[in-house]
């Protein structure tokens, strides 16, 4: 479980976010949701203790993210950035295998116990056949479930994804998101993903996070869609969303 | 070690070596004295230079990394150019301060401030090009006041920078020999033990951090060990160019691999083998060895730069 107490995040003096408050619980899949520059990414970072906060602390298993090592932090969490990562030479196999540092000796050892989570957290994402595959021969989209698989190999009760979805085709979201469901739902994973994906963000997450600066909005997927707070975000002069029907409306 | 303004067989060095009855005077001090200690500076320069190109390439995490780009040569140059030249102008004496100590002090120094300096940098400044490109201005920098001190100085401290700054294998003597081993051999330890840092730098720092690793503590470590590695065979040997750019890749073209804990050794040898031969051809066509790994580092990186490109 991960709680939010009194957080403020933003860059320099500007406050994207104030005064949040909120608590992850287990078993959940929760969906980040705000427009551009609403301060998705800043709020995974400083969840995640990359970044300071500029008030209020981030609090895991009674403790501020911060006060841990690093190597504490990355027992309980793992994260997952939007940057593409391509590293010629690199095998799948090796990356992945890099989720197993915080467990692993000084050089980086794998124990064959390491090496059957290194295994199984490929197929879960459906790359158990790239295994030896090096990261320059593959697609953006094989890339993101490689690194989604180190987070999983990390086997940490919380992970934190920040737009996983976005190098992927339609099927490929769906299957992402039903993975990061089933994961949350059956080894009991907090697991917090922001998005642009409204359609499946209200289909598959249990509890919404909505950004609306500076406020953070957090409630179960239903109540949020009730209360109208997604269809006053998500529109413009020429679009509307409508969150009953998950349906975007052009005027 | 055959090779040299005295021609000798294989069977003679062997002799030499090992001070066999049959081999002259000569030779065996030829041999031992001159050849050995040489063939050992190539192997240390070698070895130090290519692990810490590999080093930047992979902390700042871009292939045109390298002592020599990112300036800490240029700062080991400018600390022995105060040394060398500043200090006899400001009235210290010259003699105690051209003392070997002084140089390799003034070596470390220069370059260990550069890369605090780079890293200062870095921590603020997220794009990398701009980074080298400041390596590159601190260089040009360097080379301007290095050449106000040679305008202001005396021609004898003026050569004896200058002879340094042409880089130069056999200047070592034994005593600076064991100092240099020294140097190189802590700077490969730390080079050793942060090898799993590495290998999680290969994602960039935020995944690193997020996998456990200690940014400031491993990133201290790295750097020091760069700059005793770097900095340590540039006071003796002078500026050796394009050895830490080009071996890495070499070395990567050669297995195939990223993971330090193969690539790391794989440099060694790499780094090694090419500084004795760059020194075999250096002696056959009498030039200074920096003539040679120029040339040999040159269509490397220009290689390096259009494979990127594509």
């Amino acid at each position: 479980m991960i709680s939010l107490h009194h957080l403020s995040v933003g860059y320099g003096r500007r406050f994207l976010i104030e005064d949040a408050s909120a608590e992850f619980v287990r078993s959940r899949l929760i969906a980040l949701l705000g427009r551009n520059g609403a301060g998705k990414s800043t709020l995974l970072r400083a969840v995640a203790g990359l970044s300071k906060p500029l008030g209020g602390e981030v609090v895991v298993d009674g403790k501020n993210i911060l006060a841990l090592t690093p190597q504490e932090r990355a027992r309980f969490l793992a994260f997952v950035n939007t940057e593409r990562v391509r590293v010629e030479n690199l095998r799948c196999h090796d990356v992945v295998a890099m989720g197993r540092a915080p467990y692993t000796d000084w050089i980086g050892r794998l124990s064959a116990e390491d090496e059957r989570i290194v295994e199984e957290s490929l197929r879960l994402v459906g790359m158990e056949s790239y295994i030896n595959r090096p990261m320059d021969r593959m697609s953006d989209g094989e890339c993101q479930r490689v690194m989604i698989a180190r987070a999983l190999a990390q086997d940490t009760p919380i992970i934190l994804l920040d737009e996983p979805t976005s190098f992927l085709d339609l099927p490929n979201r769906y299957e992402l998101c039903l993975l990061l469901a089933q994961l949350a739902h059956q080894q009991q994973k907090t697991i917090v993903f922001s998005t642009h994906e409204l359609d499946i963000a209200l289909e598959l997450a249990d509890d919404i996070a909505l950004i609306d600066s500076p406020h953070l909005y957090y409630l179960p997927t239903p109540k949020m869609i009730g209360s109208g707070h997604i269809d006053r975000l998500f529109t413009s002069t020429n679009v509307t969303f409508d969150a009953q029907r998950r349906r975007v409306i052009l005027s | 070690m055959m090779v040299g303004s005295v021609g000798l067989s294989a069977r003679e060095v062997w002799q030499g070596l090992w001070g066999s009855d049959e081999a002259s005077a000569a030779t065996i001090k030829i041999v031992r004295h001159i050849r050995l200690l040489k063939a050992v500076v190539a192997i240390l320069v070698g070895v130090a230079l290519s692990v810490s190109g590999l080093q930047m390439q992979t902390v700042f995490r871009n292939p045109l990394a390298g002592p020599y780009v990112l300036g800490i040569s240029s700062g080991a140059s400018l600390g022995v150019a105060l040394a060398v030249l500043g200090g006899p102008l400001l009235g210290i004496g010259a003699s105690s301060m051209i003392s070997s100590l002084g140089i390799i002090g003034a070596a470390l120094v220069g370059s260990g401030a550069v890369l605090v300096l780079i890293a200062a940098f870095s921590a603020r400044i997220k794009d990398i090009m701009v980074i080298l490109i400041l390596g590159m201005m601190f260089s040009s920098g360097v080379g301007a006041i290095v050449q106000i001190l040679q305008y202001l100085s005396k021609e004898d401290a003026l050569k004896s920078y200058v002879v340094w700054t042409m880089g130069s294998l056999g200047d070592v003597t034994p005593t600076q020999l064991w100092i240099m081993t020294i140097i190189v051999a802590v700077g490969l330890y730390l080079a050793i033990i942060t090898i799993k840092p590495l290998n999680l730098l290969l994602l960039g720092e935020q995944y690193a951090v997020s996998m456990g690793l200690n940014m400031r503590r491993s990133r201290s470590l790295i750097f020091l060990s760069t700059t005793l590695l770097a900095g340590g065979v540039t006071a003796f040997c002078g500026p050796i160019g394009f050895i830490g750019l080009a071996m890495p890749h070499v070395a990567r073209a050669l297995i195939s691999n990223s993971d330090h804990r193969y690539l790391m050794p794989a440099v060694v040898l790499v780094g090694a083998a090419t500084m004795l031969l760059c020194d075999v051809v250096a002696k056959w066509l009498l030039l200074p060895i920096n003539t040679i790994t120029a040339l040999l580092g040159i269509p490397i990186v220009i290689w390096v730069v259009l494979k990127y490109r594509s």
